[in-house]
């Protein structure tokens, strides 16, 4: 009956055909690529490509570039003490300088981690093409963006002509039904999946987000699930446009204004998937199954739930995935069948672009309030997300509950999500972090990883070890 | 300028991990260099050195790990790196591309990479090749003789010719097939459609004009 026989579309189909610039023989899509975010370590060598051919930036006022992982986050006044970080960023400031592109430098009150500020600012906006040399660039799908991590040579690219060729990735939907227990949080739902459709399960596909959970989420939850969608392989992960979206990006600096913010939210609201769209790959999660999550291994699919134990690699049937589990344990320093409640952290890290947000700073500190680090920890640390969201978290009195709980509270940046900085593990010290990657070596050479939430992270700090946040 | 991708005969490196991340592929302190190249002797660096590295550091004097596969002599020339699936997981960095081109690897084998990796590496000129796991698991067994394993790899007939057993068919993405063999510099070949790019830039303002507000 219907009087177009278009057939229903996803919302990635969507945003994918309003981007089509053409298509090539092969099927390669010339995608329109609407904004770029830019940070100072996988663009030196893009800006010199532009350089060496004498080329220049098709739009630079749709780029924004910011420093965030090299950048330290205490003594802020003595300058980036390391040169080849200095120079690095330097190195950002003059080629933002020398090709006009917008920049928040350090000393900006808008600085911090790229995939927090740009929806911070609005520049992340709903049907977008946004993409960054970051993996977790996936972040911005929680707008309705179609947002994913490039290479330099994509960086440089995207600089030089506001495209990439791209071929469509699949589409996989992860309905995550129902209403989440008390104290599971997004970084939950995220780890949940993952450990359920392991960490090559997205690979080729863009992953939409859906079910009552996922609606329930605010949109800083919704980030930190899109963020971690590169940890499930997805280049991308999507979530559909409510109010919540809408009302999240009035009045942001970078957001259209007056009749044009309603022009735009009318166009937005239209971008949900149709009823009846059709997915490559359909996921369904029971919500009030989701307990407190915990990496034990090197991989983030290496992951249970807190009231569970380290698994045994003998009981494990295919002999590649039982090598990486022996591999994992060994690195990790632990037993099979440890009682993940049972093992003692010695540092805590609460930030990065998964869970540096002022949600998560709020969940931290409701946790610590009150108490005390335990004795063994040596460092439990606060990074948040942004300036801005320092800045809130400073109205709002947070800041004296870490350093009364003995956490260190520090400047924005990604720290020791993958201590590019000063901040670090040490080999063979053990972390509780609200970070997104356990690899061997991320947060230090030798150092070993567990991913949580923010809450189970400061509930770590408190106990000394890991502990059920539900019952703490 | 992207080099021309010809027909060539090497020896296969079997890394037997699967999930190969890029932090272990290259470590994030050696991502501070502004350069593209450079980062060769620093490839697999926690795995391959027993001490800590640091950018610009001279490392043919630091201590090798012999119980890795890079520093075992039967796979000192390799150019063609055997592994597990999921390779390439993890960060965007494009500094693991550049670290194994830099190194002498030229095509890599696996069951599946990571998506942003494996564009990265058509990119830099590299060939990553999918094949399914059985016939993975039958070149590991290969490989992991006393004599190397080395295999011609001719990428116009889409054909890998190992030095024992059958040849190979492999898979590989049309487009990507003609930029490798071409050595194509796909910026130069956006740039032909500048026109059609300005015309999209029109429709879509018409469209969306706050996406071009400024």
């Amino acid at each position: 009956m219907a009087a177009q026989s278009a057939s229903p579309r996803t919302l990635f189909d969507k945003i994918w055909d309003d981007h089509i610039v053409r298509t090539d023989e092969h099927g390669t899509a010339l995608l329109y690529i609407d904004r770029q975010l830019v940070h100072e370590v996988t663009s030196p060598q893009a800006f010199e490509g532009l350089r060496l051919a004498g080329r220049k930036p098709r739009r630079p006022e749709a780029n924004l570039a910011v420093p965030d992982h090299n950048v330290p986050t205490s003594d802020r006044h003595l300058g980036i003490v390391d040169p080849i970080s200095r120079l690095q960023v330097e190195t950002l400031e003059a080629n933002c300088r020398e090709f006009g592109i917008q920049l928040f430098a350090m000393g900006d009150p808008r600085q911090g981690i790229v995939h927090v500020i740009g929806p911070e600012q609005g520049l992340t906006q709903p049907g977008m093409t946004v993409v960054c040399g970051d993996s977790h660039t996936s972040t911005h799908g929680a707008f309705g963006a179609l947002a994913f991590g490039v290479g330099t040579s994509e960086v440089e690219h995207v600089l030089a002509t506001q495209c990439l060729l791209q071929r469509k990735p699949k589409s996989m939907l992860v309905s995550v039904e129902g209403a989440l227990g008390r104290g599971i949080t997004a970084k939950d739902i995220v780890l949940a999946i993952i450990g359920e459709i392991g960490t090559a399960g997205g690979t080729g596909h863009v992953i939409e987000y859906a079910g009552e959970a996922i609606s329930a989420l605010s949109m800083e939850g919704r980030m930190t699930v899109c963020n971690m969608s590169i940890e499930a392989g997805a280049r991308a992960g999507l979530i559909g446009i409510d109010e919540k979206t809408v009302d999240y990006l009035r009045g942001r600096p970078q957001s259209p204004t007056g009749d044009g913010f309603e022009q735009a939210a009318d166009y937005w609201r239209s971008l949900n998937s149709d009823p009846g769209a059709e997915y490559d790959r359909v996921v369904r999660i029971d919500a009030a199954s989701i307990r407190p999550q915990v990496t034990w291994g090197t991989s983030p699919e290496m992951v249970v739930p807190i009231d569970s134990e380290v698994p045994d690699p003998d009981a494990v049937a295919d002999p590649v995935k039982a090598g990486s589990y022996r591999h994992a344990l060994t690195y990790m320093g632990l037993e099979p069948l440890t009682p993940i409640a049972e093992i003692g952290i010695d540092k805590v890290f609460i930030g990065s672009c998964t869970n540096g947000r002022i949600e998560d700073l709020r969940a931290a500190a409701e946790v610590a309030k009150g108490r005390h680090i335990a004795a063994s920890i040596k460092l439990a640390m606060v990074v948040p997300g942004s300036g801005l969201v320092k800045e809130q978290a400073e109205a709002e009195g947070l800041d004296q509950v870490f350093i009364d709980a003995g956490f260190e509270w520090r400047d924005p940046g990604c720290s020791m999500c993958l201590a590019m900085n000063a901040d670090r593990l040490e080999p063979g010290e053990r972390c509780a972090s609200t970070s997104n990657r356990n690899f061997e070596g991320r947060q230090g050479q030798g150092g070993r990883t567990h991913l949580v939430s923010p809450a189970m992270a400061a509930a770590a700090a408190v106990a000394g070890r890991f502990v059920d946040v539900r019952e703490f | 300028m992207m080099k021309a991708f010809e027909t060539f005969r090497g020896v296969v490196m079997p890394l037997d991990r699967a999930n190969v991340d890029t932090d272990a592929i290259i470590p994030k302190q050696f991502l501070k260099s502004i350069q593209r190249t450079g980062f060769g002797p620093n490839l697999f660096d926690e795995w391959r050195y027993l001490d800590h590295g640091e950018p610009g550091q001279d490392c043919s004097n630091r201590p090798l790990n012999p119980d890795f596969v890079l520093n075992d002599p039967r796979y000192a020339k390799a150019e063609i790196l055997l592994t597990r699936h999921n390779f390439g997981c993890g960060s965007s960095r494009e500094h693991a591309p550049w670290a194994l081109d830099g190194y002498g690897f030229r095509v890599l084998i696996a069951p599946s990479f990571a998506d942003i990796f494996r564009q990265n590496t058509i990119k830099n000129g590299l060939l990553p090749i999918v094949l399914d796991e059985q016939t993975v698991d039958a070149l590991f067994a290969l490989a992991g003789g006393e004599t190397a394993l080395e295999i011609e790899v001719d990428l116009e007939a889409q054909q890998l010719r190992p030095s024992s057993g059958e040849p190979i068919a492999f898979e590989i993405d049309a487009f990507h097939r003609h930029c490798l063999l071409n050595g194509l510099d796909d910026i130069g070949l956006t740039l032909e459609r500048a026109d059609e790019i300005a015309a999209y830039e029109q429709r879509r303002q018409q469209q969306a004009p706050w996406l071009f507000a400024s």
